[in-house]
């Protein structure tokens, strides 16, 4: 399953590039770009641990980005 | 924003009366400096503290917070306040830079249509473009973008078709013509009927593609952010060492001289400048691209673009038109009119380019009862019954396979043999005309350092040698089955050395194999066919061979760019590593490593999208 996200706030080239590694770090994660131009976020993951991935990755953008949130795209 | 830059304005203002006051009341002009620090760089030492507690060490809050707090505290009160003022300064340009670009972008790629005038029951509503249904009347007024792909049933117009294609000439309209969303009707009424649904239309496939495409990442993207990695971390203990190992070891070296120039390697160890020049660079080549109607579907093709050393070309409706005329009809046995119509009724299954030309010479109503057993060969050509009669209508190959002797001539064009009942009755010779800007094109990639200009065609040798003769071609295979292509495009493939790439240029109809073999697949004429968009890594909206230079052009360019930045940003950290650690800088020449080299790679970024005509 694919989900898009735009992240708001987005606005360090750097800091994108962690949050993309970090999500491509969850179990259950096959793929997640994140594209700092279009500021998106697009998860690749297994169905059934979406919601977990969904959740796990909140927390990494929050934390890496703060002040920076999801938004469904 | 705003209360940033005032709250930023204040503290530089208290800097400026701290160092007038420090002259002649010392204390009081530290409170001062502090007050100041404070106010310029407040934020930046909170988020500093925060990300700390959360677990994220060496994030630039960090580094900028530590570089700051260790100039105040050797006493280097103006120099820790405008490393803090300038950083933020650099921050905001680079915010708006950004900004700027994603804005300049969505301008650039503003074809989104706002709403639909759609017809019901003799009045207008005006309706969201995705409200709109297949089949839909809809009425596009002068001056008005076309809504949705539809076909004009009432009304002539001139279409502007620039923001799709490029194409500065806008293109005359009638009923019957289709006219695709994005376009804008430039002078007269025209009623249409809706064949495409939102989602699926021209306008939303081009967005689409042109958001997703910088998802792809180049190497240099990924170049930059591993490098940003391993950067920080290794200049941050550099700095470490350099701080508090000379003094202990050298003696004479005080550790403020130390702690000093340490600072300034913390102050250039943010990677963040380097990394966002990158993206912004690849992001503005695919919006300046997408304007000339050449649409690159991801950064990395345009590596493959520029390292292009072998261009394969279709021919067929690539470097020629691919509008077939049937030029001359040889009869033998039967009449002229008797031979096309034998063909036309034969072909008349087959969506070739070659088939539909027999069709049209023909001209008249095909009476698809009188046509049974179908059987079409790929490469060679068509075998039905019709009328009971066993029609075979193809190219000699066929002949042969059925050992019917056939005239075996020099001819310069495509030749349909026709056999009625394993008798020769026949041939029809179609020609096919080289696109005016072929010769142009070819003379271009030639320029551009193209070792090999190569055409496939699954036409006769005679017909490909000609066309590749008039051209200047570097080679031609011809008389190639669809599975053949990909077999010589292997072939090509490995004749590439290293770094070398290999581009095939079709139009997407029958070579999606070979579109997506090659190391960049370029479609041509991709306007409103969904198989060339699907299958290939660049998309030209024309059927100009000419843009395919173009694009190997800008994609050189956006390379350069990028590598530019790459060098220049490193080049310039480097330097300024290397004269701090020796003692002969200061940390205002550091803050400028920092913030400067970030403005001018971001300004130099956005050369990107400006693209010249040729």
């Amino acid at each position: 399953m694919k989900k898009k996200y735009i992240i708001e706030g987005l606005c360090c080239a750097n800091c994108a590039s962690k949050i993309e590694t970090a999500i491509n770090k969850l179990s259950g994660v096959k793929e997640a770009t994140v594209n700092f131009m279009t500021q998106k976020l697009i998860i690749d993951g297994d169905d059934e641990l979406m919601p977990e991935i969904i959740k796990e990755a909140e927390k990494i953008v929050t934390k890496i980005e703060p002040g920076a949130r999801l938004k469904n795209a | 924003m705003k209360k940033r830059i005032l709250r930023i304005l204040f503290g530089a203002l208290i800097l400026v009366s701290a160092i007038i006051t420090e002259r002649y009341f010392r204390q009081i002009g530290v409170i001062l400096y502090l007050v100041s620090y404070f106010l310029i760089g407040g934020d930046i030492l909170f988020n500093a503290v925060r990300n700390i507690l959360r677990g994220s060490v060496f994030d630039e809050n960090f580094l900028m917070a530590l570089a700051t707090v260790g100039a105040m505290f050797i006493s280097e009160y103006t120099e820790g306040i405008a490393v803090m003022l300038l950083y933020q300064i650099g921050e905001m340009f680079q915010d708006y830079a950004v900004d700027k670009s994603r804005k300049s972008i969505a301008d650039l790629m503003n074809i989104r249509p706002d709403h639909a005038n759609v017809k019901v029951d003799d009045t207008l509503v005006k309706k969201e473009p995705d409200e709109v249904k297949v089949g839909d009347i809809i009425v596009i007024k002068a001056g008005e973008r076309v809504p949705l792909d539809a076909i004009v049933v009432e009304g002539t117009s001139l279409m502007d078709t620039s923001a799709l294609t490029g194409e500065s000439i806008p293109r005359e309209v009638e009923p019957g013509d289709e006219i695709l969303s994005g376009c804008i009707n430039i002078n007269g009424l025209i009623t249409a009927r809706v064949t495409r649904e939102y989602g699926e239309s021209t306008v939303s496939k081009i967005l689409d593609l042109v958001e997703n495409a910088s998802n792809k990442k180049s190497r240099s993207e990924k170049f930059i952010t591993r490098f940003a990695r391993y950067y920080t971390p290794t200049v941050v203990i550099l700095a470490v060492l350099l701080a508090f190992v000379p003094p202990l070891i050298i003696k004479d070296a005080t550790f403020g001289d130390w702690i000093y120039r340490a600072l300034s390697f913390l102050v250039v160890s943010c990677p963040c400048a380097l990394v966002i020049s990158i993206p912004l660079t690849f992001f503005s080549g695919i919006g300046g691209a997408s304007k000339k109607g050449i649409l690159v579907k991801g950064s990395n093709y345009f590596e493959a673009l520029a390292n292009t050393e072998i261009v394969v070309f279709d021919k067929t409706g690539t470097l020629t038109k691919g509008v077939f005329g049937v030029k001359e009809v040889h009869a033998k046995e039967v009449s002229e009119e008797e031979l096309i119509k034998l063909a036309a009724y034969a072909e008349s299954y087959s969506n070739h380019p070659i088939s539909q030309s027999i069709l049209k010479a023909y001209g008249k109503e095909i009476d698809k009862k009188a046509i049974t057993d179908v059987e079409e060969i790929s490469g060679h050509g068509v075998i039905a019954r019709v009328n009971g009669k066993k029609i075979a209508a193809g190219n000699a190959k066929l002949m042969k396979k059925l050992g019917i002797p056939y005239f075996d001539g020099e001819l310069a064009g495509t030749v349909v043999h026709v056999a009625v009942d394993n008798i020769y009755a026949g041939y029809i010779l179609i020609a096919d005309d080289i696109k005016s800007d072929s010769a142009h094109a070819i003379k271009e990639l030639k320029n551009s350092n193209i070792k090999q200009i190569i055409m496939l065609t699954g036409d006769s040798v005679n017909v490909g040698e000609n066309v590749g003769k008039e051209l200047g071609l570097s080679k031609v295979y011809a008389e190639l089955l669809p599975a053949d292509k990909v077999e010589k495009l292997e072939e090509l493939l490995s004749q590439t050395s290293g770094k070398g790439r290999l581009a095939y240029v079709g139009d997407g109809i029958n070579d999606a194999p070979v579109l997506a073999r090659a190391d960049v697949g370029i479609a041509m004429g991709g306007l409103g066919s969904d198989a060339a968009i699907e299958a290939a890594d660049v998309v030209i909206m024309t059927d100009e061979p000419s843009k395919v230079p173009l694009a190997i052009n800008i994609a050189k360019k956006v390379l350069g760019i990028s590598n530019q930045n790459i060098v220049f940003a490193l080049g310039v950290k480097v330097l300024i590593l290397l004269l701090s650690a020796l003692g002969v800088t200061n940390l205002w020449v550091a803050i400028f490593g920092d913030v400067g080299v970030a403005m001018l790679a971001i300004l130099n970024s956005f050369r990107a999208m400006i693209i010249k005509n040729k």
